[in-house]
């Protein structure tokens, strides 16, 4: 079995600051956490490693300092972390992202082997796109399955796993052949606390580089330039003022509410 | 492993590109609401380029949508009707409108931010090798390059952008359901339906669905809903949260949670209001014992009104509240409730 996640490093969204007058982000002394989604997808994949043998790599497209998300990985369980960090992706959006993380993705699979299954997290809380792991997929020409809750019957010998998603209307369970591509939500799985080696091994382990120079990447995909979407400008949302506050005693209030709420309601006649 | 489309066959010249799309979502061959949304729209700035509004559908019968398409404003209905569509199912779905794309060159093309529409959204632009611009707001032409420029929130809402797609066409973009309105045109025309044919055949497709479940239970679309009522920890424990549940159905709408909530075990994982949960949007966000936590206000701050009640008048939650209800929301809900089956009042349908 051999599991490749996607993992990304963002800015803690709710600690990120506006300042109004520029009307740009504070990210100075913003914490940069793993995208809460991954950590399941590593999960997962560590879990389906326990059972049935085999690794877990992961793997991130970004600045050096993404090394921490995967560090926190390689804590979580994960056995091998690829960093795929060069100037020329800098500005990407998600096209040319996925473009990057597949060609990262090739190189892996030539050095680590043929990859089962591939994770991601349902959507990055800094961009919410929830578009790379659709766009890695296509380009790898494999199922996708989204918005997964739940993977069993995992069969390596018929290379095939059975997967419960979201819908906009339930759930609906399928059956798909592997490799297949997953994103992931939160209620797929809990947590686990990492027993001591895991930690021990984690903070020996070494982050392996990839680059321009060890991944066949054709420039005229990568980056700012090569992404077909431009941010034209940024701006700060109209900040929500605090409103009428009601009051009287709580019939008064009731009375009012009910009020507020008529143009919800229509007489039952 | 390869590609599935030769995109050889792709127009790079973007001046060949015309008219808007409109992606018409459906499930058994009811149409989600979005589609109107979005038809409404695209006929508004199909005004000012002067093109025509598409309407694309796939599915194993969607045919019979044509009028509801056409009185939306459509011009065209393209469809593709096969057995094999019957449910969605990323691949084929993608394959079948990328081709559609690639052969008639819409220079527009609108998606319902769905669950389907997301996961159909990305794989087509991709596929397409085209910019797409997801869980967009706001949608206009720049009047001096007839370029779309479509406005999202980033950083669960601290931060808008409005981006282009200025060399690849067609400009996608996907819009989250509710954000705009539906509306007939007054003299609908009687457009021309155009019929695509596939040539995959379920032999061909890898991937089966074994089963689906339809609930309202465990599993819940929150953004399918113009009214939600969520509880926090400060209804204290999961009996008085029924009364969050009784409210919502009063108001023919969802009920929610905050994580607390959820982790007190109040409510499921799945009706999470947050930065890990859902971000809503509704007409009316009615929050009860939540003290609004950045995480919590970056899920529901945009929705149209806010109503909230919670005994501490500083709750963060305030800040962004149309209305402050400084109260013990277990005194409160229970009054609202009776007041409101009182009076007899029942849920407005939604239009469609
Ligand atoms: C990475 C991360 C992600 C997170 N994601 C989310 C998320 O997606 N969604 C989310 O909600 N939270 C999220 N949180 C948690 C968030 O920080 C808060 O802890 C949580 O929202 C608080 O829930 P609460 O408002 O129900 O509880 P509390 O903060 O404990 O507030 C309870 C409120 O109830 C009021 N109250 C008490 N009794 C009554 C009464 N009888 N009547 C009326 N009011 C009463 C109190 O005054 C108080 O304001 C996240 C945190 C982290 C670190
Ligand atoms: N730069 C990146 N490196 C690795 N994985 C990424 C990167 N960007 C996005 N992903 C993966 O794709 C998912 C969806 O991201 P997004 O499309 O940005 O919402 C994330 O949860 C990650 O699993």
């Amino acid at each position: 079995m051999h599991a490749l996640v996607f993992i990304k490093q963002v800015p803690d969204a709710s600690q990120v600051r506006v300042n109004y007058e520029t009307g740009t982000l504070i990210r100075e002394g913003v914490p940069a956490i793993l995208n809460p989604f991954e950590a399941h997808a590593v999960e997962e994949a560590v879990k389906l490693r326990e059972k049935h043998g085999g690794k877990v790599t992961v793997l991130t497209m970004g600045p050096p300092q993404a090394t921490e998300a995967l560090k926190e990985c390689l804590s979580r369980g994960a056995d091998k972390a690829y960093l795929l960090s060069d100037r020329v992706f800098a500005g990407s959006d998600t096209l040319a992202t996925s473009y990057a993380l597949f060609e990262g993705a090739k190189k892996i699979i030539e050095m680590e082997g043929e990859v089962d299954l591939f994770f991601a997290g349902k959507q990055a809380i800094d961009g919410d796109t929830a578009q790379t792991g659709p766009g890695i997929a296509t380009r790898f020409d494999i199922p996708l399955v989204t918005y997964l809750i739940k993977l069993d019957d995992v069969n390596f010998e018929k290379k095939r796993a059975v997967a419960t998603r979201l819908t906009e209307f339930g759930q609906e369970t399928l059956q798909v052949p592997l490799p297949a591509f997953f994103t992931v939500e939160e209620s797929l799985n809990e947590l686990s606390h990492s027993p001591l080696p895991w930690l021990i091994k984690a903070a020996q382990s070494k982050i392996e580089r990839l680059s321009s120079e060890n991944v066949n990447l054709d420039r005229e995909q990568c980056g700012l330039r090569h992404s077909p979407t431009k941010v034209k400008k940024a701006f700060t949302p109209e900040k929500r003022q605090r409103g009428e506050t009601l009051t009287g005693s709580v019939e008064e209030m009731v009375q009012k509410t009910s009020d507020i709420l008529i143009p919800f309601l229509k007489k039952d006649l | 492993m390869g590609k599935t489309i030769d995109l050889t066959k792709k127009d790079h010249e973007i001046s060949h590109y015309k008219n808007i799309w409109v992606f018409v979502e459906q499930t058994d061959g009811v149409a989600h609401s979005v589609s109107f949304e979005l038809l409404s729209k695209a006929r508004e700035l199909a005004k000012q380029l002067d093109c025509q509004v598409g309407a694309v559908s796939i599915g194993r019968s969607v045919s019979h949508l044509a009028e509801e398409v056409f009185r939306f404003g459509a011009d065209k209905f393209y469809i593709v009707e096969d057995e094999i569509f019957k449910d969605y199912r990323t691949e084929p779905f993608r394959d079948a409108l990328s081709k559609l794309v690639i052969r008639y060159k819409p220079e527009i093309f609108l998606i319902g931010a769905t669950t389907q529409g997301r996961d159909l959204s990305g794989s087509v632009a991709t596929e397409l090798r085209t910019g797409l611009t997801a869980d967009t707001t706001k949608q206009e032409i720049d009047p001096e390059t007839g370029m779309l420029m479509m406005t999202r929130p980033t950083f669960g809402g601290s931060l808008m952008a409005t981006i282009v797609c200025p060399k690849d066409r067609p400009q996608m973009s996907t819009v989250r359901p509710g954000v705009f309105k539906a509306i007939p045109v007054e003299l609908p025309k009687e457009g021309e339906i155009i019929r695509g044919k596939t040539n995959l055949t379920e032999a061909l497709i890898v991937k089966k669905i074994l089963k689906k479940v339809v609930s309202s239970e465990g599993n819940i679309n929150l953004g399918f809903y113009d009214v939600i009522v969520a509880g926090g920890k400060g209804m204290g424990n999961k009996d008085n949260f029924n009364m969050i549940k009784e409210l919502a159905e009063l108001l023919g709408g969802a009920w929610a949670g905050s994580r607390k909530a959820v982790e007190l075990g109040y409510a499921p994982q799945s009706r999470q209001v947050g930065q890990t949960g859902q971000t809503v949007h509704p007409k009316l966000y009615i929050a009860c014992g939540i003290s609004g936590a950045i995480q919590h206000l970056v899920g529901m701050q945009t929705s149209d009104v806010i109503i909230s009640v919670n005994t501490d008048q500083n709750a963060p939650v305030f800040d962004v509240s149309t209305y402050c209800i400084v109260e013990d929301a277990i005194k409160f809900v229970p009054r609202l409730i009776a007041e409101l089956k009182e009076q007899k009042l029942t849920p407005v349908k939604n239009e469609q």
